[in-house]
C-alpha cells in the first residue's frame, strides 16, 4: 500500500494536473482586483524589457558594424627605410592586442583619397608627382575595445609619426552603449523584483482566502505538493498573461518602426535587425520572463505560508 | 488500536497540558473523552490526529508512532484516519456531494469509485436526496453528517470526534450519537470528546475523564460525571 501510494506521488496523474489548473483558473476570476494588479505590474515590467532589449540588440548591432570598421591607421615617419619599416611592423604585429597588420603605400592612400572623393578628387591627381601622403599600417585589434590601449602604445614606437583611430568618438561610442546598458539592467532588475513581489502578494492573498480549505486539505490528507501546485499554476497564468500584451505592443512598434526607419537608414552605416527573426526571439524572451516571474513570486509566499 | 505512554505535552507558552498519559484503546472500542473544560481534553485529542506533537512519550496509532511522525508522512497517516469537529469545517463553495467527494479528490482515487463510494457514505448519513444542495442550505445536524461522511469516506479504521454536538440542538445530536453508533458497529474505533452529560449517560461506553492534564477516570460503561 505504502509502496502504491508513493508512486500515486511521484507520477502526478493527467487528472488531478487538470484539477490544479481548474482550481488556479477559478481563483484567479475570484480574486479579481488583485489578479488585475499583478498582472499590470508584469504587463508594465515587461513592456519596459521589451522595449530596452530591442533597443539595446539594435545599439549592440550598430556598435558591432562600427567596431568591424575600427582600425588604427600608423603614418610612417617619411624618414623610415625600409628595414626601419620593416622593424615597425614586427613590434606592432608582436603587440598581444594586436590582430593584423597590412601595409599601404602613399601611392595607395593617394588613390582612397582620390576615389573616396569622387569628381572633387580628381583636383588631388596633381600630387602624384609629389606625394605629401605618408606610409600607412593599418592595423586591426583583436577586440575593437582594446583599439585606443593598442594606439597609444604604437604611438610610443620610433618612425612613427601620426596614429590616427577615431579618436574619441569610439570610445564614446563604447561608453555610451556600456552606460545605457547599466542603467537598463539595473531598471530591468528593480522592475522585476516589483513585479515578482506584487505576484507574491497576489497569492499569499488568495492563499488566506482559501486558509479553511488548506487546512480542511490538510485534515484529510492531502501532500503539501497537492496543495501547492494550484498556487504555482495560478503564479505561471498570471505571469504569462501579463507578457501577452507587451508583446503584442512590442510586435506592433517594432513592425512600423522597422517598416519606416529601414529605407531612411539604407546607405548609412546604421543596420536594424530585422522583424524575423528578431521579434520572435524578444516574444519568446517575454514569454519566458513573465513565466518565471509569476513562478518565482508564487514559490515566495507558498513557502512562507504553507509550513507544516 | 490506539496507546499513549507517558505522554507529556508542554506548550511555547509554558502551559502543560498533559502530564504524564497512559492509555489503551482497543480496536473497535467507543471511547468517550470528558472532563472540564482546560483539563486536557483537546490536547489529548489533537495529539492522536498529530494536530499537536507531544513532548515527550509515545504514542502509536493504527502501528504508527505519531510522536516521532516526519511532516512529510503526516498526510498518509491522517489518510488512515476520520476527524470531525464542533464546527464541522465544510466548504461553503462545495455542494454536500464535493465536499465529501473533497477527501477522495485530495488523495487521488479513481472518479467511478469516488462517485460510488461518496454516494454510499451519503446514503449511511441518510443524505443521499441533499447530494447537490451547498453546506449553508442545510440544518446544523444535516452539516454534521456531511463532515461525518467526509470523515468516514476513506473508510478509516479509527473516528476522532471533538465534541461533535456542541453546536447541535438535543434531538439532533441523538440523529448523531446513532451514526456515529453505526460506524462503531461496523468495526470501526471511535474516540469522542464530549460535555454532553444525557448522552454519555445514557448511550453507556467507556468513559475516560481527564483532569488537569492526567486520567482522573477510566471506566468501561461509565458515568459522565461532571454536573452541566
Amino acid at each position: 500500500m505504502p509502496v502504491m501510494n508513493k508512486e500515486v506521488n511521484t507520477v502526478m496523474k493527467i487528472r488531478t494536473l487538470g484539477r490544479h489548473a481548474r482550481e488556479s483558473l477559478k481563483s484567479i476570476s475570484r480574486n479579481g482586483w488583485m489578479t488585475f494588479a499583478s498582472v499590470s505590474a508584469v504587463t508594465i515590467t515587461l513592456i519596459l524589457v521589451g522595449v530596452f532589449v530591442v533597443i539595446m540588440m539594435n545599439l549592440n548591432r550598430v556598435a558591432e558594424t562600427i567596431e568591424e570598421d575600427v582600425q588604427i591607421r600608423v603614418h610612417i615617419d617619411v624618414a623610415a627605410t625600409e628595414q626601419d619599416q620593416t622593424a615597425l611592423k614586427d613590434s606592432i604585429q608582436n603587440m598581444p592586442e594586436v590582430g593584423s597588420v597590412k601595409f599601404s603605400s602613399k601611392e595607395e592612400e593617394l588613390n582612397n583619397l582620390v576615389k573616396s572623393m569622387g569628381e572633387e578628387g580628381k583636383a588631388f591627381k596633381l600630387f602624384e608627382q609629389d606625394n605629401p601622403l605618408n606610409d600607412v599600417f593599418i592595423v586591426k585589434t583583436k577586440k575593437p575595445t582594446d583599439t585606443m590601449d593598442a594606439a597609444k602604445k604604437i604611438e610610443k614606437l620610433n618612425f612613427v609619426s601620426k596614429v590616427n583611430y577615431g579618436e574619441g568618438k569610439v570610445e564614446k561610442l563604447f561608453k555610451f552603449i556600456k552606460a545605457s546598458r547599466n542603467v537598463g539592467i539595473v531598471l530591468i532588475v528593480g522592475l522585476f523584483f516589483t513585479a515578482i513581489f506584487l505576484i507574491s502578494n497576489t497569492i499569499k492573498i488568495t492563499i488566506i482566502a482559501r486558509r479553511r480549505e488548506i487546512k480542511i486539505m490538510r485534515l484529510v490528507g492531502a501532500t503539501n505538493g497537492f496543495i501547492r501546485w494550484p498556487f504555482l499554476l495560478e503564479g505561471l497564468w498570471l505571469g504569462i498573461l501579463g507578457a501577452v500584451l507587451p508583446i503584442i505592443l512590442i510586435s506592433i512598434a517594432y513592425y512600423r518602426a522597422y517598416d519606416y526607419l529601414g529605407p531612411k537608414l539604407q546607405g548609412t552605416f546604421i543596420r536594424v535587425l530585422p522583424f524575423d527573426p528578431f521579434m520572435y526571439q524578444v516574444s519568446g524572451i517575454l514569454l519566458l520572463m513573465g513565466a518565471l516571474i509569476g513562478i518565482w513570486g508564487s514559490v515566495m509566499s507558498v513557502r512562507k505560508f504553507l509550513k507544516v | 488500536m490506539i496507546e499513549m505512554q507517558e505522554v507529556y505535552k508542554k506548550y511555547p507558552n509554558g502551559v502543560s497540558a498533559i502530564n504524564g498519559i497512559d492509555v489503551r484503546i482497543n480496536q473497535g472500542e467507543f471511547v468517550y473523552v470528558v472532563g472540564p473544560s482546560g483539563a486536557g481534553k483537546s490536547t489529548f485529542i489533537k495529539m492522536m490526529y498529530r494536530e499537536e506533537v507531544p513532548t515527550s512519550g509515545t504514542i502509536t496509532l493504527n502501528g504508527v508512532n505519531v510522536a516521532k511522525l516526519k511532516n512529510t508522512k503526516v498526510p498518509q497517516f491522517r489518510r488512515q484516519l476520520g476527524v470531525v469537529f464542533q464546527d464541522f469545517k465544510l466548504l461553503p463553495t462545495l455542494t454536500v456531494y464535493e465536499n465529501v467527494a473533497f477527501a477522495l479528490e485530495v488523495i487521488e482515487a479513481q472518479p467511478k469509485y469516488i462517485k460510488k463510494r461518496v454516494m454510499e457514505v451519503l446514503d449511511l448519513v441518510n443524505l443521499k436526496h441533499k447530494a447537490r444542495m451547498l453546506p449553508t442550505e442545510l440544518s446544523g445536524g444535516e452539516q454534521q453528517r456531511v463532515s461525518i461522511a467526509r470523515s468516514i469516506v476513506n473508510s478509516p479504521k479509527v473516528v476522532i470526534a471533538d465534541e461533535p454536538t456542541g453546536n447541535l440542538d438535543p434531538d439532533t445530536s441523538w440523529e448523531i450519537m446513532k451514526i456515529f453508533e453505526e460506524i462503531n458497529n461496523r468495526g470501526t474505533t471511535v474516540v469522542m470528546a464530549t460535555h454532553n452529560k444525557e448522552i454519555v449517560n445514557t448511550i453507556k461506553h467507556r468513559v475516560i475523564a481527564i483532569e488537569g492534564g492526567k486520567i482522573a477516570r477510566d471506566e468501561q460503561r461509565g458515568e459522565y460525571g461532571y454536573e452541566n
